[in-house]
């Protein structure tokens, strides 16, 4: 058969959402996906005999629950472990932060740092939760709701939240004065502890070309927060690898009635006056179907699988002006023999590291202003932010037994380097600075590599097909979210080709492994769909 | 070059030809057109200039027309895909005037293409169209080259310009039709020749190297003069576009990418246009909303209108004045009335000396558009409002059948 209801470009866990839900729905649906396995960036790979390798996002904050239970996702199936500890974040001197579920615990992990920090702790995570708890309510109401009427005014959003009678009019304010705040300052407005506030402003940088003394950076940080439980970033990560994700949501699709075609790369989207008719695989197949899809970029679903004569100029120029500008790098060990931060087990640093917490690398904002300084002009961070996670410690078997895989998410390596490309010796160099950086909290790391393993964003870009080598799909910056992600006034899934949907990470509201863009564009092809009837 | 701190050039531009223009502009009556120095007339007035076109041959420096050069595998892609007519159909040689819209299907600007080989065509526009042809180039193979300060330009236009020109080709220039282009030898000066022009008249536009203007000028000169040639600046022309019903932009229409409103964008149907939009062909930019406003009535007309002489008479007459008639054209736009109804507005107004008639070019409503509708259109006598009779009149007011006429081939030995 190659004539569908529906058409999904791309297997990534966002694509396969959608599809099941279609599918769900009754529409006959296929999903095309290039590579030979499913789950795009969640995606383990055995790098070395023995050694399954996250080599694309090795943690998640939060999928969304209402996607595991409406497409009724088993435990079995999809075994989702959350590390408690969450998070160890070494400093120097030997001593480490660590942030656990329980506020509690954390603060007092906290109090060697600062009394008041620590002693601030809880109410810190109380306001992030209001303030998130409106994001919340407009990551759920934007589609449907916030149509063309405003062109991306905050205040907007703010009156719709409160008019939505979900939050409060405080609330509501109160978030309108952080989004656009620097991460640095929002956590000035906290804390004194420079480790404190080192770790926690990674999550307003991760994947943007900026550090956190730029405006915005606070509302990345509240971002990372939705969906996380209230807790300052729950990192689950899944029993068999990420690819576990991918794998669960084939299956979950297929049984709702979706066709899953790996190895299918889609070489062009078919349009005929202006209507998505099907697509062209670079089998030279093609398929038809009313609705097309895509879980890929912007810029490669309408500048590398439409032709561009079938777009507006106006359209086009949104498009390319979409930022991408890639700055995390991968890097992978295989270990011997686990890494010891810290004081090892005299802080329950090393307990915390083999229950699967994460080790964030960030001692300073400080720190991580200079690690983009590199970045700003076109070298990769001398000393970089590191987000690593030992991913054998909540699963050995990913290993050969007594050996560990250590897993890290680098930034800032530019994309786009000053002078040259991502050659041997860059490669070199950034595998070098990873090392370095992370022996100097866990002095027997070195000694216990037996393999390693670099993905630059070049090779992000290919392996993952993410433009730039941006892991979201698209910068998730201020001028590019809500209703200006993708591009201005194209936040509601549709795109100028009708019937041509957008369902991936560069859809609102965003990247991530949430499921949320996923689970969102299905509800707005339904809803035509059953309009156009 | 005089630069402000900024790094904007602040000096105007002479054209190609100014070496000669300055020194023939005898009243120093300049204005800019695009960044260059360009003269509004030669003469202290512009009266004798106007009549060499429509009597003799005027000759006018249009090089700041900007113009583009537009070559590749996909140049007829883009061509097709930016302008509302069917490049597919302009055949090598041949040379259209076509406006081009936005995705809104609104005039952004007009001008002619013309296709000077299978893969080469020049665009002229009024604004620059650079970045717009680029951004319509998204992965296309083309190469998108503007030529505007590298080609100079000349209109020659009026009854004698063929014969000026063929004095001075080897006289293939008689069967150049309308609207079609040759390159050919002026004098050992290699040139693009194109039967077309602004003044609804007889007439070339001569396409030069701006290495080779100032030769080229010299040679038309100096074999025009015997013909009654003449300099004309932008006054004469504005006179004879009225009276050919061309309009122009930023007085007859805005073009749609500066307008800062709604209302102040016109669809090539609002503007008379229709006859150039291609509703079948390839998708290009506009086509959605084009075909969706054909499919409704039109709201707008452009029309041309004649104001009743002897309603005219009898405003002045009130206060003892014989009828003021502009002596160039007017572009301050002046209210149109049926009865007590405001209906429409006229944008460019003259008095031709030709058709001695005192003639409008208008937007009207398109009820009150149908041609001899009779309206009032606002004048003003003696610092007072007042109306005059004017028709609705079928465009061009003055239409020689020199304009298109075919000639037998006259070769000069
Ligand atoms: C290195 C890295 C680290 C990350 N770390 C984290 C993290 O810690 N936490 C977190 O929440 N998120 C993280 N992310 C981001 C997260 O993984 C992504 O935002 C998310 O996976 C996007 O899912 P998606 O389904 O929208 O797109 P993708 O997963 O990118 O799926 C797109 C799919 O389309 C396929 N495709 C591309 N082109 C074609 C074509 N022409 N034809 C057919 N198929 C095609 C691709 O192969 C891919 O399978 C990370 C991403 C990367 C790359």
């Amino acid at each position: 058969m190659n004539n569908y209801d529906a058409i999904v470009i791309g297997a990534g866990h966002n694509g396969l959402v959608t599809a099941a839900y279609l599918a769900k729905s009754g529409l006959s649906t296929v999903v095309l996906e290039r590579s030979a396995t499913p789950g795009g960036c969640a995606a383990t790979e055995e790098l070395w005999p023995g050694y399954h390798v996250d080599t694309g996002a090795h943690s998640f904050t939060g999928i969304d629950q209402r996607v595991l239970s409406d497409l009724q996702l088993s435990s079995g199936e999809l075994e989702i472990l959350s590390p408690d500890p969450v998070l160890v974040s070494p400093q120097h001197g030997r001593r480490t932060l660590t942030l656990h579920h329980e506020p509690a615990k954390s603060a007092q992990s906290i109090q060697p740092f600062s009394d008041r920090d620590a002693a601030r702790w809880p109410e810190f995570l109380e306001a992030m939760s209001l303030a998130t708890r409106v994001l919340e309510v407009l990551y759920e109401t934007l589609p449907p709701r916030l149509a063309k009427a405003n062109k991306g005014d905050l205040w907007e959003l703010a009156r719709l939240a409160i008019r939505l009678g979900r939050v409060g009019r405080q609330d509501a304010l109160e978030l309108m004065r952080l989004i656009p705040m620097t991460v640095e300052e929002l956590l000035d407005e906290w804390f004194e502890s420079d480790a404190l506030k080192g770790t926690l402003a990674t999550s307003g940088i991760t994947g943007i070309c900026q550090g956190p003394m730029a405006s915005g950076t606070a509302y990345l940080l509240l971002h990372s927060l939705v969906g996380g439980g209230g807790v300052v970033r729950h990192r689950s990560q899944l029993r068999g690898g990420m690819r576990a994700l991918g794998t669960a949501l084939q299956q979950a699709a297929v049984r709702f009635g979706a066709e899953v075609r790996l190895s299918s790369p889609v070489s062009s989207i078919r349009i005929k006056e202006r209507c998505a008719t099907g697509v062209s695989l670079e089998s030279g197949e093609d398929l038809e179907a009313r609705v097309v899809v895509s879980s890929i970029d912007p810029a490669q679903t309408f500048l590398r699988l439409i032709d561009p004569t079938e777009l507006n100029p106006e359209f086009v120029r949104a498009v390319k002006n979409i930022k991408y500008r890639g700055v995390c790098a991968k890097v992978h060990l295989a270990l011997d023999d686990a890494p010891v931060f810290g004081r090892g087990e005299e802080n329950g640093t090393q307990s915390a590291v083999l229950q699967g917490a994460s080790i964030i690398i960030a001692p300073s904002i400080e720190y991580l202003e200079r690690a983009y300084d590199d970045a700003k002009y076109g070298e990769s961070s001398k000393a970089p932010y590191v987000d690593a996670v030992v991913t054998t410690a909540l699963d050995p078997s990913l290993a050969p037994e007594g050996n560990h895989i250590l897993s890290a998410v680098v930034q800032y390596a530019p994309f786009k380097l000053k002078t040259g490309n991502w050659d041997e010796s860059r490669r070199t160099v950034l595998r070098d600075s990873v090392i370095d950086t992370l022996s100097t909290y866990a002095p027997n790391l070195r000694d216990a590599i037996v393999h390693c393993h670099v993905l630059t964003p070049a090779d992000l870009a290919d392996q993952f097909a993410l433009t730039e080598g941006n892991i979201y799909q698209g910068e998730m910056t201020l001028d590019q979210i809500f209703m200006m992600r993708p591009a201005p006034g194209w936040g509601r899934y549709q795109t100028p080709v009708e019937g041509l949907y957008l369902c991936g990470a560069s859809a609102h509201p965003g990247g991530g492994l949430t499921a949320r863009p996923g689970m969102a564009a299905a509800r707005a092809v339904l809803s035509h769909s059953t309009k156009n009837r | 070059m005089n630069r402000t701190g900024a790094g904007a050039p602040t000096a105007v531009k002479g054209t190609p030809f100014h070496e000669r223009t300055q020194a023939l502009c005898q009243g120093k009556n300049w204005r800019r057109w695009s960044g260059f120095v360009s003269a509004s007339s030669y003469d202290l007035t512009h009266e004798h200039e106007y009549h060499a076109i429509r009597s003799a041959a005027g000759l006018i420096d249009i090089s700041p027309l900007y113009k583009y050069r537009i070559c590749g595998s996909d140049a007829e892609t883009l061509a097709d895909r930016v302008v509302t007519r069917d490049i597919t159909k302009l055949a090598v040689g041949q040379v259209c005037y076509t406006p081009w819209c936005d995705s809104d299907g609104k005039v952004r600007d007009d001008g002619t293409l013309h296709r000077l080989a299978d893969s080469d065509f020049r665009l002229t526009s009024a604004e620059p169209t650079l970045l717009w042809l680029h951004e319509n180039a998204e992965g296309l193979k083309v190469e998108i080259k503007e030529e505007t300060e590298q080609v100079g330009a000349l209109a020659l236009q009026g009854p004698r310009s063929l014969n000026i020109l063929n004095e001075i080709t080897d006289g293939a220039l008689a069967e150049l039709r309308y609207f079609h282009v040759i390159q050919t030898q002026i004098e050992g000066i290699s040139v693009h020749i194109s039967r077309t022009g602004y003044t609804g008249d007889l007439g070339y536009e001569i396409w030069v190297d701006a290495s080779d203007a100032v030769p080229l000028w010299d040679t038309i000169f100096r074999n025009g003069v015997k013909h009654g040639l003449a300099p004309a600046g932008l006054l004469a022309l504005d006179i004879a576009r009225v009276e050919a019903g061309l309009l122009l932009i930023d007085v007859d229409y805005m073009p749609a990418h500066r307008a800062v409103i709604e209302s102040r964008k016109s669809s090539p149907f609002e503007l008379g246009l229709g006859w150039t939009v291609s509703l079948d062909k390839r998708n290009y930019v506009g086509r959605t909303a084009l075909r969706e406003e054909q499919s409704r009535p039109t709201e707008w007309e452009f029309r041309g209108l004649e104001i009743d002489w002897l309603s005219l008479e009898d405003a002045y007459a009130e206060v003892d004045l014989p009828p003021q008639i502009p002596g160039m054209t007017l572009r301050e736009s002046v209210p149109v009335y049926a009865e007590e109804e405001q209906v429409g507005y006229a944008t460019s107004r003259s008095w031709s000396p030709t058709v001695k008639k005192y003639l409008a070019l208008a937007h009207l409503q398109a009820k009150y558009a149908k041609i001899g509708t009779e309206l009032k259109i606002e004048i003003t006598v003696e610092h007072q409002r007042r109306t005059a009779i004017a028709r609705v009149a079928k465009t061009p007011f003055f239409n020689p059948a020199r304009k298109r006429a075919t000639f037998d081939v006259v070769r000069t030995p």
